[in-house]
């Protein structure tokens, strides 16, 4: 019907799958994310690391390019575990800065203007409508982590042959593994924090809070107690315990893999519950 | 149009806490445009939440075009439009992007639904505005972006809430008539939920009132309409008794007291019958008027019965 028409038909053409409604809201998302300079600006510079990391592994495998830089291959890091460790903690770090950009945004302003029983009101549930949100980040968090990480495992599995894979498919499975964990627990804590503090603001302050100020205690409790225990509320360190036992290397966080798991999940099972208690169409006054 | 009911509520009760807000509803309902109306706190909102699956019930269901609430939310939600009572919208979108956004929500297409946004927006008269920021919008512009998000994906059933909040008049003249062009276009059941009864008597055929969390009355307002019309109050002057025989004679109700008679017209007997029955017996009528039981009147008898029962 051409609109001009201006009148009211009922629809009745084809409908989408339920199951990838929930991108929707990714792919509107992100359209605004890019609209922001900054914001595509510190995307690309999330690269700078993968395709450093890419010469670096080209140079190790060019005999013609060590000869021709002097470069004393004795002298350069081994591809192993600990330099996809030390990769991840750095693409981590701007995951966590994107989070702190992005996310804060994505449950405040639908909750400020009253948009949640717009959502709710179709055939999108709860569930859906965070999975949309966790997908907002989740899928720019992938696109600078694991996803950078298992192209450079790949091209150096490729220069240094099938025997190296073989032995170091862990690294893969950690650089998989490891990202998702990270990801699912700095979305998960953006998105409550999102959701319980309607000024955007605010809530990045606080997500930076949650890492930092928590850190700050953590090591005011290790100087007071004279151990290690308070990197158990450093969720930084935390998850270098996860990456360090999933690269198998020696992360020296004074903290036990399984209590870093343990922490991380009560985290992300704490910012469930939250979100639970906020995400609705309209809130209840039970009083 | 659907011959299911639109609405069947099987005692159902909503809790908030300690207070109970909605209590043991009963009914079936299947016209095709509903007032709900009742006085703040009555529960007209909570009703509609409920019936949109935001609340659960604490006890007993409900059935919207007879899919239950409680098991079938999500085929609910397929059928439905809402059009939230509180300023709703998506910051930094245009109206197009809005509209597009809520119709792929509920699963059309991206190019249907850039298609629909376009064709909601010109058909609700924001055809013009419609590339501008929500944010710029007057309150009356978001009212109608509001109706133009409920009716882009084409529902069967639309939940308006109270629609013309806010609206100065011709605007909400503006409101009323399109919602009256939607139920009769269409081809979909409309609850319209609002403390305004003009704006009930102004859409809706079936009016249900609540009071207290319960259904005080439901009113067929065409029917009310329909048999008000047969129904004559006259003052006479001249032999009475002889004009209310004549009356009966033509197969009316009546029913005389002094020079005052009240008559129910039979089928077929029109006004000029009376005005001709009088001349022939010499009776003079001074005074003709028909019944108004208004809408105000259903609801304000309504209000004072307040036993809870329909």
């Amino acid at each position: 019907m051409a609109v001009y028409k201006r009148t009211y038909q009922p629809y009745s053409g084809t409908l989408t799958p339920a199951w990838s409604r929930f991108l929707i809201i990714a792919r509107q998302a992100h359209r605004r994310v890019f609209d922001s300079r900054f914001l595509t600006f510190f995307f690309v510079v999330c690269f700078v690391c993968p395709a450093v990391g890419a010469v670096f592994v080209y140079l190790r495998h060019n005999a013609g390019a060590i000869a021709l830089l002097k470069i004393d291959v004795a002298r350069m890091f081994p591809i192993d575990g600990r330099f996809f460790f030390r990769f991840m903690g750095w693409q981590g770090s701007l995951a966590f800065l994107l989070t702190a950009f992005v996310g804060p945004g994505l449950i405040s302003t639908d909750l400020r203007n009253n948009a949640l029983p717009l959502y709710f009101c179709r055939p999108f549930s709860r569930a859906e409508y965070v999975l949309g949100k966790m997908s907002v980040l989740a899928i720019l968090q992938s696109l600078i982590t694991w996803v950078p990480g298992l192209l450079l495992f790949a091209f150096h599995a490729y220069l240094e042959g099938g025997a190296w894979l073989r032995e170091n498919l862990f690294i893969a499975s950690g650089l998989f593994l490891g990202s998702w964990i990270w990801i699912v627990t700095l979305c998960l804590l953006a998105l409550a924090l999102s959701a319980w503090v309607k000024w955007k603001v605010l809530a990045g302050a606080l997500l930076f809070g949650v890492f930092f100020v928590a850190a700050g205690f953590g090591q005011a409790a290790n100087a007071v107690m004279h151990s290690r225990s308070g990197n158990l509320i450093n969720l930084g360190e935390l998850i270098r315990t996860v990456w360090a036992g999933l690269f198998r290397v020696d992360a020296d966080t004074g903290v036990s893999p399984g209590a870093a798991w343990m922490v991380l999940i009560g985290v992300c099972a704490l910012c469930l519950y939250l979100l639970d208690r906020k995400v609705r169409a309209y809130e209840v006054v039970r009083s | 149009m659907d011959a299911r009911p639109v609405i069947e509520l099987q005692g159902l009760e909503v809790r908030f806490g300690p207070r109970t807000i909605l209590k043991d509803l009963q009914g079936s309902f299947s016209g095709r445009a509903i007032g709900l109306l009742g006085p703040n706190g009555a529960g007209k909102s909570t009703l509609i939440n409920t019936l949109l699956g935001f609340y659960e019930p604490w006890r007993g269901t409900a059935r919207v075009l007879g899919h239950d609430i409680r098991t079938g939310i999500r085929a609910v939600r397929r059928l439905i439009g809402y059009m939230p009572e509180n300023e709703s919208f998506i910051a930094g979108m245009s109206a197009v992007e809005f509209v597009r956004f809520m119709a792929e929500l509920a699963g059309l297409p991206p190019e249907a639904a850039l298609e629909r946004a376009h064709e909601a927006l010109f058909y609700v008269g924001l055809g013009e505005a419609r590339y501008r920021k929500l944010e710029e919008y007057s309150l009356g512009m978001k009212q109608l972006v509001k109706l133009a998000q409920a009716i882009a994906h084409g529902p069967k059933l639309l939940f308006l809430d109270e629609p013309t909040n806010g609206l100065d008049p011709p605007a909400r003249q503006r409101m009323i008539r399109l919602i009256g062009d939607v139920r009769e276009r269409g081809n979909l059941h409309l609850i319209l939920c609002s403390h305004l009864l003009r704006d009930v008597e102004e859409c809706c055929e079936e009016v249900l009132i609540l009071k207290e969390g319960r259904i005080v009355q439901y009113s067929n307002l065409e029917e009310e309409r329909r048999s008000n019309r047969r129904f004559l109050e006259m003052e006479l002057e001249g032999e009475s008794g002889l004009f209310a025989e004549a009356l009966r004679e033509l197969g009316c109700e009546c029913a005389l007291t002094g020079r005052r008679l009240k008559a129910v017209l039979a089928e077929g007997v029109e006004v000029r019958d009376l005005y001709r029955a009088a001349a022939e017996r010499g009776v003079r009528i001074r005074r003709l008027s028909h019944k108004r039981d208004s809408l105000e009147d259903i609801f304000l008898k309504a209000m004072g019965n307040g036993n809870g029962s329909l």
